[in-house]
């Protein structure tokens, strides 16, 4: 069929035969790509009267918008908290194994770490889009060292440090660069932290309440100055208590600005939270949650010992704990494996396990005009999955970086 | 009560083209008998399926290529929803292709945005452009946002000249007797053009609208009455209990501007596809004589073609 397209002869895909995550729902629709972005073929139809070059059938494949991961320290290996020369080819390592998981964009995110850590490894990260190379990266979390000592879990004690002195100036001083930092982790409840919330809110960066003591109106007041993420829900904060909900609290909270939405990130992992909690959570504040991985070097490889920064942590099976301890230090769960585990522990409808991993992060990072959905002008980065969301095939940009061996369209 | 009516004269001046097509004289009776037949199916679902396969038959016997397009009117509304349905599966069975296929949609709403999920073009994107291998080019519809709204309907009275007239109208009835948006009171010689809409047609969209009569459009464009009558064909499909009474003043009463479906009557060819509920208001001795006539009728639709057989 001749395609009069007025307004570009890049190539357009129609990806046919499967059921897209649009509005909020499962639908049996085309999707359309051209030049890396979804889309419109009714505008493309009507005004520029084209029509697809190029129809894949996806074999009846769910279409989800690829999963966005906020927090994950490294995997197969390799450990970004580690001070090395190159730290881009190891996150480069890693951007291109996670593809399999079906993350398309991440953060990787650094531990508690000295000084001399942030100021070697931060100017070597960049943000930059993701390809046949790798996941996208988004900017970096840096997870302490601003946080508190009884509740550190595996962070090292003597790396934590306060800002009670100096405030935002302090916190410059460890990290130096900010430029690429999109999340940090702090506990409310340390002096002046209002202070330094307000400046890294100002500067663009996602502040998130985490490995912290706060009550609830710490929380608030955290939340009040811009936070708007809670690290690791549960984990490392205090426990809900029916007079004192603590950071927990903050999900059905009625103390914050209205028009906030407060995110909290879940490990889904079978390990980190109990069932029931996760559906707690999940049924108080459903809109919020977020699915994060938390993974660390050991994830991908064997049983063994790995690095988390200045730690030693051992994996054995799922569980990751530092080194002869019962703490638990990150994990070595795979995105696509938590969202299966969260479908089945909440038993929750696949539209909501997608959009935790995908549309929650996104909204969280204000990038959702870009990523995190299939909506018209979005990057075309999507992952077709069967019905069990086992990823076939994943796609940055509309090109196809990774699929399984039996599965061609 | 006759129905049947022999005036080649007339068949000449209108339809000279028509009558040179080799598949089509022998589709028909050879017999140059103009006539207007009253199809009546069961329910909705088998009227809408007849239809499908009436429309389905008239392009394949048609042998559409390139440069001979078969051109086809088209309607919107709940009507023919099952009929577009079944054109659909037709396509994806791989029997019917619409790569030879010109379309003329009837109206469009004016001033309401291209991409409201309730303007025609939505409807006919998503009910059936979607779903069939049309070529955008070949598919039109009248913009009710031109800057120049009667220029516009000028332009689609061009364009539908240019392709050769009209094979094949369909079209629906409205509850008041309407054709397109041709209102009670609309001439019946009447071209494309901008009208105001009845309050009639008013309620009966505002379904489309949240029940919100503010929020319906109150002007369309629309082919005239006249135009539809210059196809060389024209099928109407009736459902459904509330057309009946409108159905009953456009087939039983006299040719009138207040019920302008009525113009059809004086057609060489049209055909009223119904279900049972939209005979409810006809005189007996008239449901049973065209139910008498289901075997002819029956005819046109069996065997169904295939464009596969063709290859």
């Amino acid at each position: 069929m001749p395609s009069n397209k007025s307004v570009s002869d890049a190539q357009i895909f129609q990806f046919t035969n499967c059921r897209i995550l649009r509005s909020h729902q499962l639908q049996r629709e085309d999707l359309w790509v051209r030049e890396g972005k979804i889309l419109n073929p009714e505008k493309l139809f009507f005004d520029e009267k084209g029509s697809a070059d190029i129809q894949l059938d996806c074999k009846d494949s769910i279409i989800a918008p690829g999963f966005i991961d906020v927090q994950i320290n490294g995997g197969f290996g390799v450990d970004f908290s580690l001070a090395t020369d190159d730290v881009q080819s190891g996150i480069s390592l890693v951007s291109q194994k996670i593809l399999s998981h079906g993350v398309t964009s991440f953060c990787p995110t650094l531990v508690t770490s000295p000084p001399a850590v942030y100021h070697k490894v931060l100017p070597q990260i960049s943000i930059r889009n993701g390809g046949p190379h790798g996941a996208g990266i988004l900017g970096a979390h840096l997870e302490g060292p601003f946080i508190s000592k009884e509740k550190k879990g595996a962070h090292p004690e003597h790396y934590l440090s306060t800002f009670e002195l100096g405030a935002f100036q302090d916190l410059l001083a460890t990290y130096r660069h900010l430029d690429c930092v999109r999340i940090v982790t702090l506990a409310p409840e340390m002096k002046r932290s209002s202070e330094v919330i307000q400046e890294l809110t100002r500067r663009g960066i996602c502040v998130s309440l985490g490995h912290s003591v706060a009550n609830l109106s710490q929380a608030e007041e955290a939340v009040r100055h811009g936070a708007t993420f809670i690290t690791h829900l549960f984990n490392a904060m205090l426990p809900f208590h029916h007079r004192d909900p603590g950071i927990v609290g903050l999900l059905t909270s009625d103390q914050i600005p209205s028009r906030r939405r407060v995110f909290y990130g879940m490990i889904s992992d079978g390990i980190h939270t109990n069932p029931a909690a996760l559906r707690i959570a999940h049924r108080a504040h459903p809109k919020g949650l977020v699915l994060v991985t938390d993974a660390i070097a050991g994830m991908g490889l064997a049983p063994g010992r790995h690095t988390l920064g200045q730690q030693v942590v051992e994996v054995d099976g799922l569980n990751t704990y530092i080194a002869g301890t019962r703490t638990l230090s990150g994990s070595v769960a795979t995105m696509d494996s938590c969202v299966r585990h969260f479908l089945e522990a909440t038993g929750c409808t696949v539209e909501t396990a997608l959009e935790a991993a995908s549309l929650h992060p996104a909204q969280l990072l204000g990038i959702e005009h870009r990523k995190g959905t299939l909506n018209y002008d979005n990057d075309a980065d999507f992952l077709l999955l069967d019905n069990s969301l086992h990823v076939r095939a994943t796609y940055i940009a509309g090109e196809r970086v990774w699929s399984q061996d039996t599965f061609t369209i | 009560m006759c129905f049947r009516v022999t005036l080649p004269f007339q068949l000449e001046l209108r339809s000279g083209r028509f009558c040179s097509h080799p598949g089509l004289t022998s589709f028909f009776s050879c017999k140059l008998f103009i006539r207007m037949r009253l199809v009546i199916l069961d329910d909705y679902d088998l009227a809408s399926e007849w239809a499908a396969k009436y429309i389905c038959n008239r392009i394949i016997q048609f042998k559409p290529s390139q440069g001979r397009y078969f051109t086809l009117g088209l309607p919107t509304g709940s009507t023919p929803l099952g009929c577009y349905k079944k054109l659909i599966e037709y396509h994806k069975n791989g029997d019917l292709s619409f790569k030879y296929v010109k379309t003329f949609n009837m109206d469009e709403y004016v001033g309401l945005p291209r991409n409201h999920p309730e303007s025609y073009h939505s409807y006919m994107w998503n009910k059936f452009f979607k779903h069939i291998d049309i070529d955008p080019n070949n598919a039109h519809i009248l913009d009710g946002n031109a800057p120049d709204l009667q220029a516009e309907c000028d332009a689609f009275e061009k364009k539908i000249e240019e392709a050769g007239g009209i094979d094949l109208f369909v079209g629906g009835i409205g509850p008041d007797g309407h054709i397109a948006f041709n209102e009670p009171g609309s001439s019946l010689a009447s071209r494309t053009r901008l009208k105001t809409l009845a309050m009639d047609t008013i309620l009966a969209n505002a379904k489309y609208f949240d029940g919100d009569l503010s929020k319906v459009p109150t002007m369309a464009l629309t082919v005239g009455v006249g135009t539809v009558m210059d196809a060389r064909e024209v099928m109407i499909l009736i459902t459904g209990a509330h057309k009946a009474f409108a159905l009953y003043k456009a087939i039983e009463e006299g040719v009138n501007h207040m019920w302008t479906v009525s113009a059809f009557q004086q057609h060489p060819r049209t055909i009223f596809v119904c279900d049972e509920d939209a005979t409810l208001e006809l005189r007996v001795k008239t449901v049973k004589y065209f139910k008498g006539l289901m075997h002819v009728h029956n005819k046109l639709v069996d065997p169904l073609y295939s464009m596969k057989e063709e290859n």
